[in-house]
């Protein structure tokens, strides 16, 4: 009889790696592959320190962001400035936000954006809480940095709408030409966008 | 199987590593979804935007397979992406179509109003009235067109005032009588007739919107019309 199973161990490792984002049941297989190759040097610290991350992961209360206490690194820091919240999808933006290094405020992670297809409403989301920071926390300046999607955008205009009241200033980050992008490889959409938003040179 | 045709992308949806299966309202297929072959990355994200228009190749080796599409851009619609009232627009005619038409059944007049609403949208034109007549024609699709011609207890073409909430007919304001409180007000931009204020965009789509929930009250079980319609019934309303 031809093995063409794992063990029953390994293939529910298997199973629980192929629902990781980015990986399909083949690229889990190679994956647990060379972890059971590097068990001691790979495997065994990893899984400690998932154990260790599982234990003491949580929400920031403030943001929404995660850390290891119930305060964030971020919204702990006292040398942030307090007056601008930039707004963000999820964790991976924010981390894009400061791996750029460019912006020194304080965040709110929203943990998604309104989706029609996902039955994802306001109510699903972190807006009732930015309403409340926006109140309490003295903002000066809401920055929106969400996706150029029609969810991201839909979502955006939600949360403009919704704190139109508090006559605090809404922005949102700017779209067009990245950084080493060439125009000839740009879709019309971008190009159109970047042409509206042209400034004095 | 394998055909080509013109088309709106109405959703999109991961699957598996890099596919997406993309639902896509076609001129002559109708609605009609199909794999995304590396529809899951970042180069095809902006194609793959509701809203965004399309030549699309179906293939499947049996015609009920769901089969996969090769996408090619035509036209994308991000200046919709910076005006709140048109991107409503846009997600409140996705959401209705997706909810509403059945697969793979051709709408062909249904998709050219599509495309020019779209159009309108974008152009920032003056189309909520486009819109509410959008509806108009999407209950027809479906199936229970409006009958705002004549009044249904009289006869008489002119001074049609009301909606009967049950036929769907118009009713005159003499034909109405005593009957008038339990029938739903007809505005004249209901009938293409005149500019369309904020009010009579409301009544028009109150009277569109009882009959979608209506004709889709199987689809719906029990819940409302997409959220997606009521946040754009409030800005037009409002």
């Amino acid at each position: 009889m031809a093995l063409t199973e794992a063990p029953r161990d390994i293939e529910a490792l298997i199973d629980l790696m192929a629902r990781l984002p980015g990986l399909g049941p083949r690229s889990a297989r190679r994956a647990v592959l060379v972890l059971l190759k590097k068990r001691g040097a790979l495997m065994a610290p990893l899984a400690q320190a998932m154990a260790t991350v599982a234990l003491t992961a949580r929400d920031c209360a403030t943001c929404g962001n995660i850390g290891t206490a119930d305060t964030c690194a971020i919204c702990a820091d006292d040398t942030r400035a307090g007056g601008t919240l930039c707004v963000v999808e999820d964790v991976a933006d924010l981390w894009a936000m400061e791996r750029s290094g460019a912006f020194k405020g304080r965040y709110h992670v929203l943990g998604g954006t309104l989706s029609a297809l996902d039955a994802m409403g306001p109510d699903e989301l972190r807006i009732p809480r930015l309403i409340e920071r926006v109140a309490d926390e003295g903002v000066r300046e809401v920055i929106l940095a969400l996706n150029a999607t029609v969810d991201g955008q839909t979502t955006a205009h939600y949360i403009a709408e919704a704190l139109a009241a508090s006559g605090v200033p809404v922005t949102s980050l700017a779209q067009g030409v990245p950084i080493g992008g060439e125009l000839d490889y740009l879709d019309d959409g971008t190009i159109s966008a970047a042409l509206r938003a042209r400034k004095s040179f | 199987m394998e055909w080509q045709d013109e088309g709106t992308v109405l959703s999109m949806r991961p699957h598996g590593e890099s596919s997406a299966i993309v639902e896509v309202f076609t001129r002559a297929h109708g609605r009609h979804a199909g794999v995304v072959r590396g529809g899951g990355s970042r180069k095809m994200a902006a194609t793959l935007q509701p809203g965004g228009q399309v030549q699309v190749v179906w293939h499947a080796r049996l015609e009920d397979h769901l089969g996969s599409f090769a996408v090619e851009p035509l036209r994308a619609r991000a200046a919709l992406l910076g005006d709140r009232r048109a991107l409503a627009g846009l997600n409140a005619v996705c959401a209705l179509l997706r909810l509403s038409l059945p697969e793979r059944e051709p709408h062909a007049n249904l998709w050219t109003v599509t495309i020019a609403l779209l159009d309108a949208l974008e152009a920032s034109t003056d189309w909520p009235p486009l819109y509410l007549r959008w509806e108009v024609l999407l209950l027809e699709e479906l199936g229970f067109g409006l009958d705002l011609t004549s009044c249904a207890a009289t006869g008489d073409t002119t001074d049609l005032a009301y909606v009967s909430p049950r036929t769907g007919r118009a009713v005159s304001r003499a034909g109405a009588g005593e009957w008038a409180d339990r029938l739903m007000p007809l505005p004249a931009c209901l009938m293409g007739q005149g500019p369309a204020s904020p009010s009579e965009l409301a009544q028009g789509l109150a009277i569109t919107g009882h009959f979608l929930a209506r004709e889709l009250a199987p689809i719906l079980n029990a819940r409302p019309l997409p959220e997606a319609r009521a946040r754009l019934v409030g800005m037009l309303s409002g």
